[in-house]
């Protein structure tokens, strides 16, 4: 009973994380699956969405706003605002200027960027990490007395409710709306697209957007979960949700969001059986072994090389 | 159109205002447990602003700033000219490497220990940079874990001086036949990957041997590292002022000079100096052998290459095999000049900096490697007061390289066999 108890929280532990790492993860599956190439300086955006978040939140509480739901909508909208003009002016700087050229051109472009931003906030911001208020506290207790409790907290409930609303309407997007359709159709073709008058350099900029505004929700999320927030602290967040988008097959939704539970749930399993340290080595090695053994991930399609 | 323009303008100057505002403007700073919101100081909010109207002010006029520009006759008188004839060119490269050379073995003697020392940075780093542009810049293999190898070579004679006593010289072939291991095993599986896979690929490989070294406690010292690396000895003559090991002799004394401590130093220097060149001539050897010539017929087009009957494994694996070799070289090299390593020299951002060095000085190209090397190593130390701007410089020379001039500041000369022209 102890040791399923146990079981249960590593298991909630690692879909809170999972769901979170799912929401960064679509924007860079977005990405890949429109113009095949990995947004590196995502992760920064992701950074920068949780910045703006605690700016928000401590300008708004000097200003004696202390309604929680109005606090974390506002900052929710600020987030996402900045995030999505970050990545709007990084499509526009950094990769469509090189966009087409040799594969690895924007592959160099884009960790350029990331250094840069990186380094913005650094300069900015100081390179001390900060803590994030707890604006959501307390939970639900599962077990009894004073054996092991399997705890769920409202902020747990909170990031697994959101990214579910998130992933939703984003399926709804893609699926029904008229610039969803458009995308879709440039994912699949890009130059018949074209022809066929859609404005592809503006449906590749909206996937940068869309991708944006969903890193800064996780941003939010995981900002007030951690409790505190640094400059470093998109770059592994961004390399784990890059490993989600790969495992779950790069290029595909639902893939990113199977990727992202799985990854979230096998990390927390190993350090709670293992050892917390290793857990990014756990999820590196993974990444390896799907690239080698399946390169197309869980849920993706075989890419054909043409001539 | 003017409306269009207007708008468009007008839209990126509130993009502007909007990324640089909530980040620069207001700065938060922790007070105990709590964190409060300062407003930065009017210089910032003002510098804001008029990027927003410089930028605003630009997107309005771009069509007739871009027109004037191009008009302009080119900055450089070089621009049009004839590309130099290949045996001028190639007499001229020589030249020039070898007053470098000269100029780098008369260095130790004029330059105070301080610039020494640096010197010895700035070759360990253009080794690596060699190394790395064999696997980048010639192959087109995009290594973002190259800093891995050059971890394994630091350990190697770190773990092996202070488990063993092993000394420098055996050391260093055992460094770096090590690192070239570890890239022909960690290159065996993954350089069937596409390019950008095989980028997260190498990045996550050097996440992972990091997180090794500082969690592998009782065997590297984690994050303490490990300290107390022994100096390399001339012929069994140490540069301490005491002998450390019985049946060594010192160097001052074995000469009749004086003990001075920058004598270790320039020695260190010397000795980086030899590796770097040899590091040089021997891939200018490679490069010019079959087996270079596969490395950029593969980078240029794999499945032409292919249906040439090359084999994409051998080929990719051997760039692998002799970039991280060359890192490792650097490695030993850097543990015995530091005497002491830890998992913090060997961070991703070491290995994002040699790339902006390959980068910068223009893929494939040795001479512009060398000169980047010096250039990424110097700079920062002549402008003290922009040094933790240095960073941020290199991630928007790296995206401004890509945009303008992917092929780098010297863009590598392929040799090629010109005709001789009709009398």
């Amino acid at each position: 009973m102890q040791d399923l108890l146990y079981f249960f929280q590593q298991l909630i532990n690692g879909l809170t994380i999972g769901s979170a790492y799912a929401l960064i993860a679509i924007g860079y599956t977005m990405v890949y699956g429109i113009i095949g190439m990995i947004n590196f300086a995502h992760g920064e955006i992701y950074m920068i969405g949780a910045y703006t978040a605690l700016i928000t939140i401590t300008g708004l509480a000097t200003l004696g706003v202390a309604w929680l739901p109005l606090v974390l909508i506002i900052a929710l909208i600020c987030a996402m605002i900045v995030s999505s003009s970050m990545g709007w002016a990084v499509e526009r700087i950094a990769y469509r200027p090189v966009r087409g050229r040799h594969r690895l051109i924007p592959l160099i472009s884009a960790i350029g960027m990331s250094i840069f931003l990186q380094n913005y906030v650094h300069l900015a911001q100081g390179s001390r990490n900060i803590g994030f208020p707890a604006l959501i506290e307390g939970g639900f207790q599962f077990g009894s007395g004073d054996a092991f409790q399997t705890s769920i907290s409202y902020m747990q409930i909170t990031i697994f409710v959101t990214t579910l609303i998130c992933m939703t309407l984003l399926s709804l997007f893609i699926s029904r709306s008229r610039t969803g359709r458009a995308c879709r159709a440039v994912s699949q073709d890009i130059g018949m697209a074209s022809l066929l008058g859609i404005d592809t350099n503006r449906i590749i900029a909206a996937t940068f957007v869309i991708g944006a505004a969903l890193a800064a929700v996780a941003g939010l999320l995981l900002g007030m979960y951690y409790g505190s927030i640094d400059p470093l602290f998109g770059f592994i967040a961004g390399l784990k949700a890059f490993t989600a988008a790969v495992l779950g097959g790069i290029g595909s939704i639902p893939g990113a969001m199977l990727g992202g539970l799985i990854l979230g749930v096998s990390e927390s399993m190993t350090s709670g059986y293992l050892s917390g340290e290793y857990k990014d080595v756990v999820s590196f090695g993974l990444l390896i072994l799907i690239l080698l053994f399946k390169p197309t991930g869980l849920l993706g399609k075989p890419e054909v090389e043409k001539i | 159109m003017a409306t269009q323009n207007l708008r468009h303008a007008l839209f990126c100057a509130v993009v502007t205002l909007v990324i640089s505002y909530p980040i620069l403007g207001l700065n938060l700073e922790a007070w105990g447990t709590n964190v409060v919101l300062t407003g930065a100081n009017t210089t910032t909010v003002i510098s804001v602003l008029l990027a927003a109207v410089a930028v605003f002010l630009f997107q309005l006029f771009r069509d007739r700033i871009m027109g004037t520009l191009g008009k302009l006759p080119p900055i450089s008188p070089f621009a049009n000219r004839e590309p130099m004839p290949q045996a001028k060119w190639e007499r001229l490269k020589s030249a020039f490497l070898t007053l470098l050379i000269i100029a780098g073995l008369i260095w130790p003697f004029v330059a105070s220990r301080g610039a020494v020392d640096l010197s010895t940075l700035v070759l360990i780093y253009i080794m690596l940079a060699l190394g790395l542009n064999v696997v980048v810049g010639l192959a087109g293999l995009l290594d973002l874990g190259y800093v891995a190898f050059y971890a394994v070579g630091a350990y190697t004679f770190a773990l092996l001086s202070q488990y063993f006593g092993v000394s420098f010289w055996l050391a260093l072939p055992i460094g770096a036949l090590l690192a070239a291991t570890f890239g022909f095993l960690l290159g065996f599986p993954v350089l069937r990957l596409r390019g950008d896979y095989l980028a997260i690929v190498t990045l996550g490989f050097g996440e992972i041997i990091r997180i090794l070294l500082n969690n592998w406690t009782q065997l590297t010292g984690g994050p303490n590292g490990i300290g107390g690396i022994p100096d390399p000895t001339l012929f069994g003559m140490e540069f301490g002022r005491r002998v450390r090991e019985e049946g060594n002799t010192s160097f001052h004394e074995t000469f009749g000079i004086a003990y001075s401590s920058e004598h270790k130093v320039i020695f260190l220097y010397l000795i980086a100096l030899v590796l770097a060149v040899i590091t040089a001539l021997v891939i200018r050897r490679l490069m010019r052998m079959p087996v270079g010539r596969a490395w950029e017929a593969l980078r240029e087009d794999e499945i032409a290459a292919r249906s040439l009957g090359l084999s994409r494994t051998a080929v990719k694996l051997s760039a692998f095999t002799i970039g991280a070799f060359f890192a490792g070289f650097a490695g030993t090299v850097f543990a015995s000049k530091q005497g002491f390593i830890s998992p913090e020299s060997f961070v991703f951002l070491e290995s994002a900096i040699i790339l902006a060095i390959v980068v910068l000085g223009g893929m494939g190209s040795q001479i512009g490697v060398i000169l980047a090397a010096i250039a990424v190593t110097i700079l920062p130390e002549l402008a003290r007061e922009f040094s933790e701007y240095r960073m941020l410089i290199f991630g928007a020379a790296m995206v401004l390289m890509m945009v303008w001039r992917p092929q780098g500041l010297m863009p590598m000369r392929r040799t090629h066999i010109e005709l001789k022209k009709q009398e």
